[in-house]
């Protein structure tokens, strides 16, 4: 199969690949996907004080095409409101990739991968209201 | 000193072969007016002698190859039809003694796919799972055998992992009990050595294409003593003695009459050499950690290397590997996800049957080609594992079993 442009970049120059401190109060973990599938994301992102997200980092095992999904998601993320970060759609990630109708579900784990991050980082500050 | 190296380097021999240098040349002089273009069939004229002569002596040869008589040899489009042919044919002309089929459940698709057609028809079949080497036991199919068992059907080499059937002990037990044998022999034909009389088989397709002969053509080994019969699955004009009509494709036949020859002759050297490539290779990333092996380290096609490379996932293992024509044992490709069927059944785990690659190497790989292949290997297993949460894990000692997965 030929890969786009777009997640060939992605793919061969992966932007903000690492790993951040899962436990740090700032700092948002997902996890999505299963080994099983072929295909398991882990998408981190780190707040400021202000609730705006300063820094994302991924890693991901699966085709090229999650790669990408995963690499530029924590390039739009990045800035954004918890609240703006939620809205961002696999729709668009399908698009600006130009990922083929079998590679969808590669954009749908990514938009699971920040639903689940910005999950993690609520239920952490919730935690922290309550104790 | 210079390199004569051409990239990408072909490691795919499983999937299709070049055609040799030899057969094209045979081919070609049958094609155009002033070659052997006749109709074998046309009785009237030296046109049509001369294409039959050519044709018998492409039947000779590929009969030869494994120690059949020509009158034993039915030409098909390849080894998809044989094993149509040979499955369909037999479960159908002997189904009044039973409809009870024996299959392996790592077969190809041409004799799985045939199965269930024949279920779907009111038979029965039973898939044998193979060992954890990926070899079915002679033991299995024994134990499988019942009073209406007609047909047993069991590759000798498989497609994906290259390991070789102890074909010969499962003929054993379907001729002392008169149940039909067939085999799909598309990938060990022209590879290894393969003798009808001495493995007792009653049916073998064969194909051209992985045996540096041209694609479109292969044939079913039908066996006349004890005489085998089949029931026709294309009529027409009654060719190969009404067992499958259509005009003989003289070209296709010369090129794979030359094949078998050529594969014959050099059989042994080839061999040694192909087994040292592949030694090579599997010593040159097998020091990595977390990578297995997967099918019978021996009881193996001499050219063919299944290997996973767990926690990388197998398709993007492929995207870096541009360098490399090779095939992932995953289908990610499809919608569906699956992986390999094949490993699965070997009850390797997801990741593992996720992250698998295919390598084979056959006539016109160097020694270059292969050190070139280990060292880009290498690199993009590191670099995807530097990518992998599950090598991370891995890394921090997390068994990946224990972790609850969302499934999706
Ligand atoms: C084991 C096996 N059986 C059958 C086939 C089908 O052969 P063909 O492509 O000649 O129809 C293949 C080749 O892909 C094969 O490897």
């Amino acid at each position: 199969m030929a890969y786009g442009e777009k997640v060939l970049d992605h793919y061969e120059n992966p932007r903000n690949v690492g790993k951040m401190d899962a436990d740090d109060a700032s700092v948002g973990t997902g996890m999505v996907g299963a080994p099983a599938c072929g295909d398991v994301m882990r998408l981190q992102i780190k707040i400021d004080d202000n609730g705006v997200i300063e820094d994302a980092k991924f890693k991901t095992y699966g085709c090229g095409s999650a790669i990408a999904s995963s690499s530029l998601l924590t390039e739009w993320v990045k800035g954004k409101t918890l609240d703006e970060a939620s809205q961002i759609k696999n729709s668009e990630i399908a698009e600006e990739l130009a990922l083929p109708p079998v590679k969808i579900h590669c954009s749908v784990l990514a938009e699971d991968a920040i639903k689940a991050a910005i999950d993690d980082l609520k239920s952490k500050s919730d935690n922290a209201v309550a104790s | 000193m210079k390199s004569n190296m051409q990239l990408p380097i072909y490691l795919d021999y499983s999937a299709t072969t070049p055609v040799d240098p030899r057969v094209a040349e045979k081919m070609s002089a049958c094609l155009t007016n002033e070659g052997n273009f006749g109709n074998a069939a046309s009785r009237s004229h030296s046109f049509g002698w001369q294409a039959e002569e050519a044709i018998e002596t492409g039947r000779a040869q590929v009969a030869e190859l494994i120690n059949a008589d020509p009158r034993e040899i039915v030409w098909t489009s390849g080894a998809t039809e044989s094993d149509n042919l040979g499955i369909k044919g037999a479960a159908r002309f002997y189904q009044k003694n039973g409809k009870h089929i024996i299959t392996s459940s790592i077969e190809h698709k041409a004799v799985l796919d045939t199965c269930r057609q024949l279920e779907r028809d009111g038979y029965e079949i039973t898939y044998l799972p193979p060992d954890e080497n990926g070899i079915t036991q002679p033991e299995a199919v024994e134990a499988a055998m019942r009073e209406d068992t007609v047909l047993v059907s069991i590759m000798h080499a498989n497609n994906e992992i290259g390991v070789v059937n102890d074909v010969a002990a499962i003929g054993e037990i379907t001729r002392a009990r008169k149940v039909i044998f067939h085999v799909d022999g598309a990938q060990s034909v022209g590879k290894i050595p393969v003798d009808v009389v001495a493995m007792k088989i009653d049916l073998l397709s064969m194909c051209a294409h992985k045996m540096y002969g041209p694609k479109g053509i292969g044939a079913l080994y039908v066996c006349r003593k004890p005489r085998v019969r089949i029931e026709a699955q294309i009529h027409g004009g009654g060719h190969e003695r009404g067992m499958r009509s259509g005009t003989l494709p003289t070209h296709q036949i010369v090129g794979f009459g030359e094949a078998a020859r050529v594969a014959q002759e050099g059989m042994a050297e080839e061999n040694a050499r192909l087994i040292t490539l592949r030694q090579r290779l599997w010593d040159g990333v097998s020091d990595m950690e977390e990578v297995y092996l997967n099918g019978h380290p021996e009881q193996r096609l001499p050219g063919a290397l299944n290997v996973s490379f767990n926690f990388v996932e197998g398709e993007s293992l492929i995207m870096a590997l541009k360098d490399l024509a090779i095939s992932s044992g995953s289908a990610c490709t499809s919608a569906s996800l699956e992986p390999s069927y094949v490993l699965r059944a070997l009850g390797r785990s997801d990741e593992l049957a996720h992250s698998s690659l295919r390598f084979s190497v056959g006539r016109f790989t160097t020694e270059e080609d292969v050190d070139h292949a280990i060292s880009q290997v290498r690199a993009a297993v590191e670099k995807l594992r530097d990518l992998s949460p599950l090598w991370d894990m891995y890394k921090d000692g997390i068994d990946l079993n224990s972790v609850q997965w969302a499934a999706h």
